[in-house]
């Protein structure tokens, strides 16, 4: 089996995928997981963008317009995300969340 | 208890994290196998995309995808990007700006140049949208790299004190959309079905809307809370509090 292109940035976006999920699970810190949750959706938009390359003659458009409107609705959800993290911040002055407490430490 | 640092994190491989890694190794191999059984040539929706291209008012694919075959995923998404400002204005309001500092005449004369040319482009970016790569939502992007510029300088107080002006410029997109959505029934069509003849007209207007939503949404997302309007301000000050 020859590798397609875009198969190497399918399986790139799947990677990507998976590292932003383990820091989502396994990191504590809340702009840590923010952050992983940014690299969960930029592996969905890398791997979108490589399934409509493969379409002959032009690539196909419907994947690409989902990842430009999500793009922006990733955007607003971190913004939204660091609201509510700053509002944890100043409420219990840690940046980790409540049931994460005792393995921090 | 004393104070853990949060931000060093422990990143000994605990049982627990073994665990995790584990599973997310046999969903990246569950996935990476789904992907590579996939067939190497698909054409996906772009041979009827490509065919209805005609009757959706634009000529770029990408924006007759997101303005007209999605429309209802776009009307939704616009209806997201509101939501997260409400959320952030309802969480916290606005640092005002620490120890007023004018920023310094080096910025000040570089924006001078650089705004009226980002507006432009972003202006341009929308026009353009209908028959290459470019759209509200890249235009909208600029649009916030403005105002942006402009909080960073300091020079943004007239855009954020008017509050009445700013939540209609918010709503504004996505009340245009739904007004279209709904006033093509009116014709006869289904909801978001634009008539063949003003589609291209319509989603101009859509997106014109949508552009000024969608930047001043991202710029009150960097912002980061409800902006003090000057009544707030000066019931604070004469309260002697200082706003939180």
């Amino acid at each position: 089996m020859t590798l397609e292109p875009y198969l190497l940035y399918a399986l790139a976006g799947v990677g990507l995928f998976a590292i932003g999920l383990y820091a989502l699970i396994a990191r504590t810190h809340l702009l840590r997981k923010i952050l992983a949750l940014n690299v969960m959706g930029t592996g969905v938009f890398l791997f979108l963008i490589a399934i409509a390359y493969r379409s002959e003659p032009v690539a196909d458009p419907v994947p690409q317009a989902m990842v430009l409107t999500g793009i922006v609705v990733s955007v607003c959800a971190t913004g939204l995300a660091l609201a509510l993290a700053h509002r944890v911040q100043t409420t219990t002055g840690r940046m980790v969340l409540a049931e994460n407490d005792e393995s921090g430490a | 208890m004393n104070a853990p640092d949060d931000f060093t994190d422990d990143t000994r491989l605990t049982p627990l994290r073994l665990m995790i890694m584990l599973f997310v190794l046999t969903l990246a191999g569950a996935l990476g196998w789904a992907v590579c059984s996939l067939p190497a040539y698909s054409s996906g929706l772009a041979v009827t995309a490509l065919a209805e291209l005609s009757n959706s008012g634009v000529l770029n694919p990408v924006t007759a995808a997101v303005l007209n075959y999605r429309g209802y995923d776009t009307l939704l998404e616009i209806a997201v990007l509101l939501l997260a400002v409400i959320g952030v204005w309802s969480l916290a309001q606005a640092e005002p700006p620490a120890a007023f500092e004018p920023a310094s005449p080096v910025l000040l004369s570089f924006l001078r140049i650089v705004l009226p040319l980002m507006i432009l482009i972003a202006g341009y970016l929308l026009w353009i949208g209908s028959f290459a790569p470019g759209g509200a939502f890249q235009g909208g992007a600029v649009l916030a790299g403005v105002l942006v510029l402009l909080r960073l300088s300091n020079q943004d107080r007239a855009i954020w004190s008017h509050e009445v002006w700013l939540r209609f410029c918010l709503v504004l997109g996505l009340s245009v959309f739904i007004a279209v959505a709904v006033g093509v029934m009116a014709g006869g069509g289904k909801l978001l079905e634009y008539p063949r003849a003003h589609a291209g007209m319509l989603i101009l207007l859509i997106e014109s809307a949508a552009l000024i939503s969608i930047a001043l949404t991202l710029a009150a997302l960097f912002v980061g809370g409800r902006a003090l309007s000057d009544e707030d301000s000066s019931r604070a000050s004469d309260n002697g509090v200082q706003p939180e």
